[in-house]
């Protein structure tokens, strides 16, 4: 899989979805579920998801959608898993939530579902708010983002999921981007190789909540990388690797102000909020950097 | 076979028989002893279950509809804080129409911390679409819970039955258990609306207001279908099993001129002070409501009627008088005992009935006197 050619043809994504134009999200699902292929079911909490598959009795998803209360998608999971290899059947159950449902009011059954080796994939879609609701703060946002609940900027800092999820070892967790398709396509295939819990991060750069025009969302995605502000790897069997585009970006990183300054959630932000965001974006590249030279 | 066992293990008993395929639960006060026996089954292979030990009753109920809707018989049992924790899925359970069976073992909610026996927990649940059956003896544990599993997966029901007994005073008291051989009792599950990978749906997606109200309707509809579904599969028990069991069990309501209504262990007290009565030439009689919903018709016209709750609703009354002062005519002596699990003997149930005020409300304990 080196180009975006190799990617199947078949879609699971049909024609009209209710999504916003530019949505991130249903891109990067589209990926998802080419990679998944049709022996698969998703798993969807409250989240822009549940709204871009269609309205009853229609779908748009050409595979089984179960959607479940906002803070129970790794515990249904868990239970789908469970059942289907009772059955002797390897469907693949994929978890497809929103930042909130993950980092927030799912936390607790993603934890659970994780320690208890279920085989699932968890994937969390992360457009750094509560999208569905017109954008309100989640512990996603980052630091000096305005959000309808945070109109001064955010003053609190992204939470780290991704080191959450790492404290339950799985055997497989990476983080992705729908501006690298194929990057996300092979993440997705490679964890669904996995028997037990993995978990995959997307970024999902949203126009109407970051306040980009539609047509930027790939760019977004792009400069999100380049800038070093989202770092593309994986980390299989806890061995990190840092994923080619981010690789480049940590040798020679795009300034910061390339990111913010297309986004109008980033206006007005005071330089000294820049600077915190800076100085924490150079101590995770390194950070990042010195474990995965780590032996 | 005849064995010796608490109501819990009757359950666990009975669980063991009918083979979920998954089985998720978090232990709680008085129910744990339910999900350690179904553990050590599953764990000492009688028992071919997935046993998910979940991290709390919010996933253990997710885990179950998760598990459910690929058509997979699903079982689990909690109790009180445990039940109202998972409040949201449990109606997530009966609107995505999941025909999943839950023991819950009735306790007092808090504050303040009260392990004991009371109906407020389940009743709380009144409105979500579960199929409730309150049992008040061992056996009668282990025979409702075989037979939720046959209710519930009925095609006309597609609900799912709470299976309620009284904690301690049932959970934990030893009494004698006559197993049954299932046979083809509970016929092997068919969820028409299960997951089917070469049939993609989306479930419990956006539903506009013109779909929504009859998924309702349809979950009415199906309680209403539930009576008969019931009183089939209680028949049926009865014929294969030599037990019978109805919506009520009455004992010496016939010419009764008083009744006491309860529910749970506390019926059987009444029986005791039924007894009482009529030896001092008090024509009373006892109606124990098993199920509480469906909500029967009860025949109490011409009666006078005491009703015990083991529960209340604040600002309004006892639950199960309200049902009844809702459904007949009759006034009711509103008797509001055991709340806690304050012991409630059959001479205080006794002292109820003689000194009863039809019209009235009365707090065990709590007012000056009957």
């Amino acid at each position: 899989m080196n180009t975006i050619a190799e990617i199947p043809k078949e879609e699971y994504i049909l024609k009209c979805t209710s999504a916003c134009a530019g949505c991130s999200d249903s891109l990067a699902l589209r990926y998802v579920l080419k990679a998944a292929g049709p022996d698969t079911t998703l798993v969807v909490p409250a989240c822009c998801t549940s709204v871009i598959q269609g309205i009853y009795p229609n779908t748009a998803f050409n595979v089984p959608v179960y959607n479940i209360a906002f803070g129970a998608a790794a515990a249904c999971a868990s239970g789908m898993s469970n059942a289907f290899r009772a059955a002797g059947k390897k469907t693949n159950v994929i978890v497809y939530a929103g930042d909130g449902g993950t980092l927030d009011i799912g936390i607790q059954a993603m934890s659970g579902a994780f320690e208890r080796g279920t085989d699932f994939l968890y994937i969390c879609y992360d457009n750094e708010a509560y999208g569905n609701t017109g954008m309100q703060r989640s512990s996603g946002t980052p630091l000096g983002a305005k959000t309808t609940t945070t109109p001064a900027g955010k003053t609190d800092a992204k939470k780290d999921i991704d080191a959450i999820i790492a404290a339950h070892n799985p055997p497989y967790q990476a983080t992705a981007c729908a501006a690298y398709p194929q990057d996300l396509f092979k993440k997705v295939q490679k964890a669904l190789t996995f028997r037990g819990p993995t978990f995959i991060h997307i970024l999902a750069p949203c126009p109407p909540g970051w306040r980009y025009s539609t047509e930027k969302s790939v760019e977004m995605g792009k400069l999100a990388v380049k800038t070093g502000m989202w770092v593309l790897w994986e980390r299989e069997y806890g061995k990190l690797t840092i994923t080619p585009p981010s690789k480049a970006a940590m040798r020679k990183p795009l300034p910061l102000e390339d990111y913010l300054a297309p986004q109008g959630r980033f206006k007005g932000i005071d330089t000294k909020t820049v600077e915190i965001i800076k100085q924490r974006l150079a101590k995770n590249l390194a950070k990042l950097a010195a474990e995965e030279a780590e032996p | 076979m005849k064995k010796i066992a608490t109501g819990n293990k009757a359950v666990a008993e009975a669980v063991k028989q009918v083979i979920p395929g998954v089985v998720a639960a978090y232990p709680i006060t008085p129910q744990t002893e339910i999900v350690e026996q179904i553990a050590e089954f599953v764990s000492s292979g009688e028992l071919k279950s997935k046993y998910i030990a979940v991290e709390s009753e919010h996933s253990a109920m997710a885990a179950c509809i998760g598990a459910s809707i690929t058509g997979t018989r699903t079982f689990t049992a909690t109790s009180s804080h445990g039940l109202l924790y998972m409040h949201e899925m449990t109606n997530w359970a009966a609107g995505a129409r999941l025909p999943i069976v839950m023991a819950n073992v009735n306790r007092s909610l808090g504050p303040g911390w009260n392990i004991w026996a009371e109906h407020t927990d389940a009743l709380q649940e009144r409105d979500t679409g579960w199929l409730q059956v309150y049992v008040s003896s061992v056996q009668e544990a282990y025979d409702a819970t075989l037979m939720a599993f046959r209710i519930a997966e009925h095609n006309n029901v597609l609900l799912p039955v709470m299976v309620n007994l009284d904690g301690f005073t049932l959970s934990h008291i030893m009494q004698p258990l006559e197993t049954v051989n299932l046979g083809d009792f509970i016929p092997p599950l068919h969820l028409a609306h299960a997951i089917d990978v070469t049939k993609p749906t989306a479930y419990g997606g956006l539903t506009g207001p013109d779909q929504q109200f009859r998924f309702r309707w349809d979950i009415e509809r199906s309680m209403r279908d539930s009576v008969k579904v019931i009183e089939e599969t209680e028949t049926e028990f009865n014929k294969r099993f030599g037990r019978k069991y109805g919506f009520t069990e009455d004992y010496c309501c016939e010419d009764a001129e008083v009744v006491i209504v309860s529910m749970g262990t506390l019926g059987k007290e009444a029986e005791v002070a039924v007894d009482l009565l009529r030896k001092e030439g008090i024509k009373a009689g006892s109606m124990r409501l098993r199920w509480f919903r469906p909500f029967p018709k009860l025949d109490l016209e011409g009666k006078q009627v005491v009703v015990i709750d083991r529960d209340y609703s604040f600002g309004r009354g006892g639950i199960l008088a309200t049902e009844i002062m809702a459904q007949t005519r009759e006034a009711v002596f509103s008797v509001i005992a055991g709340i806690g699990g304050q012991e409630v003997t059959y001479d205080d149930i006794a002292d109820f009935v003689r000194n009863r005020r039809i019209g009235e409300e009365f707090w065990f304990g709590v007012s000056d006197r009957v």
